[in-house]
């Protein structure tokens, strides 16, 4: 019986924003603007990384880029390259260092910094000392990211 | 006969004309034109022209400026001719008491902000002024409903002439600042004005079309929230969605930073009141 709780315990903490298993923001290590080992340790689910990349509110990243795979949606902005074949063109550990914090690849970009919770200006109460994304959704995009291929 | 038709040709051309607008479609008012492209100022650096916001407008948009009639902002103006024959305050003034005409501001939108005593000083100020200085009455709200409406009015004198913000002088340091919190990256995004307005103007930012973020048109009408809006309400609302926390309005900060904005608009045309998404 304790057991049982004990695993529904740690069941509840993974699904929650940070697991103690997740490479903290601080921690991440960048090789040439990459990073080699997934931030929670387990391969992302690109269905729910798919969800992210629209929502408005957390990647958004259909704000500043085409996508064709998301035909159906309306509004995709050109501010960034159309990701079309984004899977073939990048490696999942050079994905995975551009979401978190695409100024390692692109020192200049207007990209926001997807994992990473120090460091800004003037940042809004409610999100100061936060990142964009928890490190499951940034494992979720790069899923999702890996699965456009040029057809 | 023939003259006949010819006569309801060219009235139909030229109503069709009137409606049109679009990309390079061209800002008319009664006849008069607008300059809403132009050659950067000199101290601009990464730019070479300068565009009104009118011109990434949708069409709809755009027309409702082309007819006054058709531009929701009057109602609000209307509304601020009366406030400027209203008495308030302990001297028992109005507007009209001491201004014999609200058209003699002509020309003070276009070169505003300007300094006056080593002071950086706004419309909204030098109202603000009147108000408690030589009305008695309480100072507005910097965009409450009455400021709002009260400057577009003021600064609706000036449509059609350029803009023409003084940057050297006393007004240098302003400059200076201003430009400063332009390139700054603020927020959880980490994005400057710049890297919005200077960098990707012209393109889509999800449904947005992204213009150079000029203020030749404040106060300006928009249909968001069907209201006159301010300057210092724009800068706060472009902060607030790149997750930065804004400066208040009416502070040093927004001072400085409409005086550098305007300062890139020299050359165009002012609009006020023009009509926004
Ligand atoms: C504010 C605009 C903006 C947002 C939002 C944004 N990006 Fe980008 N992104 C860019 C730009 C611009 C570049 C090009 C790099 C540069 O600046 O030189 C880029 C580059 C990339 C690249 C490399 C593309 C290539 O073909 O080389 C990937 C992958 C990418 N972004 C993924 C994402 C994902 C995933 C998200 C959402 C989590 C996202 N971006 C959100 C602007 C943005
Ligand atoms: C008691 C007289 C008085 C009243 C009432 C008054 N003003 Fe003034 N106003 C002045 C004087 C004096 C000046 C400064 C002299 C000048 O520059 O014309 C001034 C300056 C201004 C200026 C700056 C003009 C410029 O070219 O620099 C504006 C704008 C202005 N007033 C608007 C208003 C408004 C709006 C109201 C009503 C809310 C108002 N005033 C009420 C006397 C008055
Ligand atoms: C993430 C991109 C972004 C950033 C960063 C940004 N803005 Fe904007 N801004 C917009 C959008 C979108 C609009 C509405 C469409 C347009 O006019 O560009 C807008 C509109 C404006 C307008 C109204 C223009 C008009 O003609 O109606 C002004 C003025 C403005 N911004 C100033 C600023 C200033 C000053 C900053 C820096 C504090 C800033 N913006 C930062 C996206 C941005």
């Amino acid at each position: 019986m304790k057991r049982l709780s004990l695993i529904a315990g740690i069941a509840v903490l993974s699904a929650g924003i940070a697991s103690a298993e997740d490479v903290m923001p601080a921690k991440v290590m960048f090789d040439d603007g990459a990073i080699n080992a997934s931030l929670t340790g387990m391969t992302g689910n690109p269905e729910e990384g798919a969800k992210i990349f629209m929502n408005r509110k957390l990647g958004n990243c259909l704000a500043c880029h085409m996508n064709a795979d998301m035909e159906e949606q309306p509004f995709h902005g050109e501010v960034g390259p159309a990701l079309d074949g984004v899977g073939d063109r990048w490696s999942e550990a050079e994905l995975r260092g551009i979401v978190s914090n695409s100024k390692e690849m692109f020192p200049d970009t207007i990209m926001p910094s997807f994992y990473r919770d120090t460091g800004f200006t003037r940042s809004l109460e409610k999100f100061e000392g936060k990142s964009i994304l928890s490190a499951q959704q940034v494992e979720d995009v790069v899923a999702y990211l890996l699965t456009l291929k040029e057809s | 006969m023939r003259t006949l038709l010819a006569s309801v040709g060219i009235a139909a051309l030229a109503l069709s004309g009137a409606a049109s607008a679009g990309e390079d479609a061209v800002l008319s008012v009664d006849g008069e034109v607008f300059v809403t492209e132009a050659a950067a100022p000199d101290h601009l650096e990464n730019v070479d022209t300068i565009y009104s916001g009118w011109v990434f407008r949708t069409d709809e948009t755009q027309e409702l400026q082309l007819d006054d009639f058709d531009n929701p902002s009057f109602i609000f103006l209307d509304q601020a001719l009366d406030t400027w024959e209203t008495v308030d305050g302990s001297e028992g003034k109005s507007c009209a008491s001491c201004h014999d005409d609200v058209e003699d501001f002509a020309g003070l939108k276009s070169t505003l902000p300007r300094v006056e005593n080593g002071e950086l000083v706004t419309l909204t100020n030098l109202v603000n002024e009147c108000r408690t200085e030589r009305m008695g009455a309480e100072a507005w709200k910097y965009s409450g409903a009455d400021m709002s409406a009260m400057t577009a009015l003021i600064a609706h004198q000036s449509r059609g002439m350029a803009m023409s913000v003084a940057i050297d002088g006393d007004a240098a340091p302003f400059f200076e600042k201003g430009k400063e919190l332009y390139y700054t990256r603020v927020g959880q995004l980490d994005m400057a004005c710049a890297n919005c307005h200077e960098d990707n103007y012209g393109n889509m930012i999800r449904a947005d079309h992204l213009s150079q973020g000029q203020t030749n048109g404040f106060p300006l009408y928009r249909l968001k929230n069907a209201k006159i809006n301010t300057t210092h309400g724009r800068f706060k609302g472009c902060m607030s969605n790149i997750r930065a926390t804004p400066f208040k309005e009416g502070s040093p900060e927004f001072k400085a930073l409409e005086l550098y904005v305007a300062s890139r608009g020299n050359g165009l045309s002012v609009e006020t009141p023009a009509v926004r998404n």
